[in-house]
């Protein structure tokens, strides 16, 4: 009876701090997006986001770091994503546990612990000044490549594991080579854990702000090719808050720049189901 | 004895790493026949089924000695090609192993790997494949739905479909009933019946009973050996070895 009643109790405890926990994350979430809304929402009108910032950002809108932010990204994207997907690919179908595969996990986790400003500054060194890509595009975006590269091969490594190896065994028994079995059975299988993964890396491109500014640079002007350097929305968040330029504009910008992520996982949220909704 | 046989095993021996999972097996095997091999727990069923089309490349640090002849050419010469070696021997699986995608895509997996078919053709052959397997009439009105959503039973024909779409010459077939209900099981039974005219089969059946209803020849495997092999009425009702006699009345197994 006095054994049932203390169960009981901690029961009732544990459920209690679990949900305050729940609770909590929740209320914390709400505050900051109620209070960057608040002040954000009013100063975005289309023309915001199809205007270019005049006068340092205090008029105007934000159309170039619009640009920057996607096209750094893409890029980021553009490279960091298949070469992740091809190590964990290497990684889980083309060795076994052996000393190259734990160099280069060993390498990757190290890779996930390491401070974005620390990729800045390697990228500084050698992206912009070493090859002599200047703040640009290209820099920026080869060096968020890396910096997105141990999330893609841990989620895409990940889920490649968790694909059942029957699959693999009647690939093989119906004829199928190991490139065939790897694009036809793997990949697709593997694939809403590799989007996820690439979905992450998305929003931390999105929000860098101290590897961009040593690599990519911070000009306002309207970039024209990959070696153009840019500003992205966080950076220019950042800028504008921190000299003291215009809260209200920074506010709009950090409105607009959790509308864009919120819209980015929410399309992709919608492929995936559907693309699992397809398969299952 | 080897006259007229699709595949002969001579002197084969298997192992994993260590542990020898097959001992010295010599077996002929005729064409147009149900050749059952049955035994208890690890004997070695599966592997000697993976061995027949080198399934059991796949796994690391196995080994053989002896050969394996399929018309009378060494399966582990290093001429083989190994696609199409596995297109002409064809392995149905214990659990049905359905490949996340479509019905028609399951079918259809194996022809399109080797890019000589063109859709139109593709249609017949999955037409085709199901209706050999005895499934076309359950599932033609939803050819584009997930196979996933089969039964155990239609998901196990599927499979047996999805090897008839390559038309090999050898079907294997392991434990292709466990877990599936009676009536499953029979109408695969059926479609095996069915499918001898045209094919070798190679059945590890799920029991004993399953063994003398459908093979033609059996083969008793004990601790990765080959005790005897004969027509399954000698097998079950005249062994000539102590082991058969004994598993076969049901006094170990
Ligand atoms: N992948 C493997 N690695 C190591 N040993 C294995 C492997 N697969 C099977 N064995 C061993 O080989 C022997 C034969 O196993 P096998 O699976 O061929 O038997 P089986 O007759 O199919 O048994 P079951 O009726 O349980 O399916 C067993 O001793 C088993 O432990
Ligand atoms: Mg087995």
């Amino acid at each position: 009876m006095i054994i049932n009643r203390s169960r009981y109790m901690t029961q009732s405890i544990a459920k209690f701090l679990i949900w305050m926990g729940a609770l909590s994350t929740i209320a914390v979430m709400i505050l900051i997006l109620f209070q960057i809304l608040k002040e954000g929402l009013p100063v975005l009108h289309l023309r915001f986001f199809l205007d270019s910032p005049k006068n340092m950002g205090r008029e105007g809108g934000i159309f170039s770091t619009l640009i920057g932010t996607m096209a750094l990204t893409g890029v980021a994207i553009f490279f960091g994503a298949p070469l992740g997907v091809g190590t964990a690919v290497f990684l889980r179908e083309f060795t076994r546990e052996s000393k190259i595969s734990r160099v280069i996990r060993f390498g990757t986790d190290c890779l996930a612990g390491v401070p974005s400003i620390i990729f800045g500054l390697f990228g500084f060194v050698f992206f912009v000044i070493q090859l002599n890509m200047g703040w640009s595009i290209l820099s920026g975006g080869l060096t968020l490549a890396a910096m997105i590269l141990p999330t893609v091969i841990s989620t895409s490594e990940e889920s490649i594991r968790a694909i059942p190896p029957s699959y693999r065994e009647v690939s093989y028994s119906l004829g199928g080579t190991k490139w065939q079995t790897i694009t036809r059975v793997v990949l697709p299988s593997a694939l809403p854990g590799i989007f996820t993964g690439i979905l992450l890396s998305i929003g931390r491109s999105i929000g860098e702000t101290a590897a961009v500014i040593l690599t990519a640079g911070s000009s306002l002007v309207m970039p024209t090719s990959l070696f153009s350097p840019i500003r992205t929305m966080s950076v220019h968040f950042y800028i504008l808050a921190r000299e003291g330029i215009s809260m209200e504009m920074a506010y709009g910008t950090g409105a607009a720049l959790i509308l864009l992520v919120l819209m980015i996982n929410m399309m992709a949220q919608w492929l995936i189901n559907r693309y699992i909704r397809h398969r299952t | 004895m080897s006259q007229g046989s699709k595949i002969v095993i001579k002197d084969f021996n298997f192992y994993y790493g260590a542990v020898q999972a097959l001992r010295n097996i010599n077996l002929p095997i005729q064409p147009n026949q149900i050749f059952t091999i049955f035994g208890p727990a690890r004997s070695g069923k599966t592997t000697l089924l993976k061995s027949l089309n080198r399934l059991t490349d796949l796994i690391f640090g196995t080994n053989h000695t002896g050969s394996i002849f399929l018309d009378g050419t060494d399966i582990y010469d290093s001429k083989v090609d190994l696609t199409h070696l596995r297109r002409r021997i064809g392995i149905v699986f214990d659990l049905p192993t359905p490949l996340p995608m479509s019905i028609f895509d399951n079918i259809a997996y194996g022809p399109k790997l080797s890019r000589t078919n063109r859709r139109n053709r593709l249609n017949e052959i999955v037409e085709k494949a199901l209706r050999s397997a005895a499934l076309w009439e359950e599932v033609k009105d939803r050819l584009h739905g997930s196979a996933l959503r089969l039964s155990g039973g239609q998901q196990q024909r599927l499979c047996i479909a999805r090897i008839l779409a390559l038309e090999p010459e050898v079907l294997l077939l392991d434990e292709p009933c466990s877990g599936l209900d009676p009536i499953s099981t029979t109408s695969i039974e059926e479609t095996l019946f069915q499918l001898k005219k045209d094919y070798t089969i190679i059945l590890a059946p799920h029991n004993i009973q399953q063994a003398s209803r459908v093979a033609d020849r059996a083969g008793f495997f004990l601790n990765g050996e080959l005790v005897e092999e004969g027509p399954v009425y000698q097998i079950f009702t005249k062994p000539r070895d102590k082991r058969t006699e004994d598993y076969v009345t049901g006094k170990f197994g």
